[in-house]
């Protein structure tokens, strides 16, 4: 039997004010109504959140796993570019 | 609320608070048969947060209820310990829910009264039905989008789905009359101010609830004489294998916790 599968969306949650939308998961919906609907009731029910954003995952690029060597490795060896090595003055908290 | 809530309660008051919390315990046991059976893993998800919100607004309303009533008796013996005669909810909340489209449509004629009933009774003079309102009303407004954003997927989807939403009209349509018939209670709830008649309800009803069925291609029935009349414990064949099933652990383990 053919099975039409509603389309995928990613979901992104904003726990409170003030902090990032962040990944959380992903629902089926047939539209961007119910896309955020569900989500709601898939990803908000013990107040997790206060604020929903739904992607249509098919409009998400994404790059290529086996592109890796070539996009972070060459980072590796460029510890300089870390912030480490600047010292900071003792008042400056939370750093 | 206590004692002066107590000395200003008329049979007809604790009547509509009964009705109030009947209709919400029974339409959210209905809902909670759909858990773990939905059609998609989401809307098992959305069909379970309702029935709790409803069994929710059963326990408030029910809890009130027994303080009205001022016989001792708690939520769980009146949800639990009540013969079918002693409901007082309209006999639509009780109709099974046959398939998926059964239930949104009657999701969606109950959720859209709701919520003009809840917006009516945050302004009751019983300041704590009016409390229990305010926090029923937003979910209601949830209830009513959800289930009417169905209701247009269903009926404006696939033959499919169009011919099963209209068969669902066509059987939940005439119950829908008894919300709306005049009632004893419901006059002298409302020259009480305790909250409107359901009666009053009608016209805006239809205003919110007609447009969704046209855009979603449904044949609205016509009219008929039909009554049916849980309002007044008369209920229909269903309710008592609901009740068995709701009732059975409670009365099988009188005080059981867990």
């Amino acid at each position: 039997m053919e099975r039409k599968e509603w389309p995928l969306w990613e979901i992104f949650v904003r726990s409170k004010n003030g902090l990032d939308h962040k990944h959380c998961g992903s629902v089926h919906a047939t539209d961007a109504r119910m896309a955020l609907q569900v989500a709601r009731d898939v990803y908000t029910r013990r107040q997790e959140g206060v604020s929903i954003w739904a992607v249509k995952a098919s409009d998400i690029v994404a790059s290529d796993p086996d592109a890796k060597p070539e996009l972070f490795d060459p980072a590796e060896d460029k510890i300089y570019r870390h912030p480490t090595f600047y010292k900071l003055p003792d008042e400056v908290d939370h750093m | 609320m206590g004692a002066t809530a107590m000395t200003q309660t008329t049979p007809a008051h604790l009547e509509y608070v009964l009705r109030l919390g009947d209709a919400a315990l029974i339409h959210g046991q209905r809902l909670s048969e759909w858990c773990g059976h939905a059609p998609v893993l989401e809307e098992d998800l959305a069909l379970a947060n309702m029935a709790l919100d409803f069994v929710g607004q059963a326990r408030m309303l029910l809890s009130y209820a027994g303080t009205l009533e001022g016989k001792g008796r708690d939520e769980d013996a009146l949800a639990f310990l009540r013969h079918e005669g002693q409901y007082r909810h309209p006999t639509l909340c009780e109709l099974p829910n046959t398939d998926f489209a059964h239930t949104t449509i009657k999701g969606f004629l109950l959720g859209s009264f709701n919520l003009l009933m809840w917006s009516r009774l945050c302004g009751s003079s019983d300041k704590a039905l009016a409390a229990i309102a305010a926090k029923s009303l937003k979910e209601a407004r949830y209830h009513a989008e959800h289930t009417g954003d169905w209701v247009i997927r269903l009926g404006d989807g696939t033959d499919e789905s169009h011919r099963r939403a209209q068969a669902a009209l066509d059987i939940l349509w005439p119950y829908t009359n008894e919300l709306f018939a005049a009632n004893p209670t419901d006059d002298a709830a409302a020259a009480a101010g305790v909250g409107p008649a359901w009666s009053e309800l009608a016209g805006e009803w239809e205003a919110a609830v007609l447009p969704v069925l046209q855009q979603a291609t449904l044949t609205v029935p016509a009219r008929t004489p039909f009554q049916s009349y849980g309002k007044f414990g008369r209920h229909s064949e269903h309710l008592g294998h609901l009740l068995a099933v709701m009732q059975h652990l409670p009365r099988s383990f009188p005080g059981a916790t867990w």
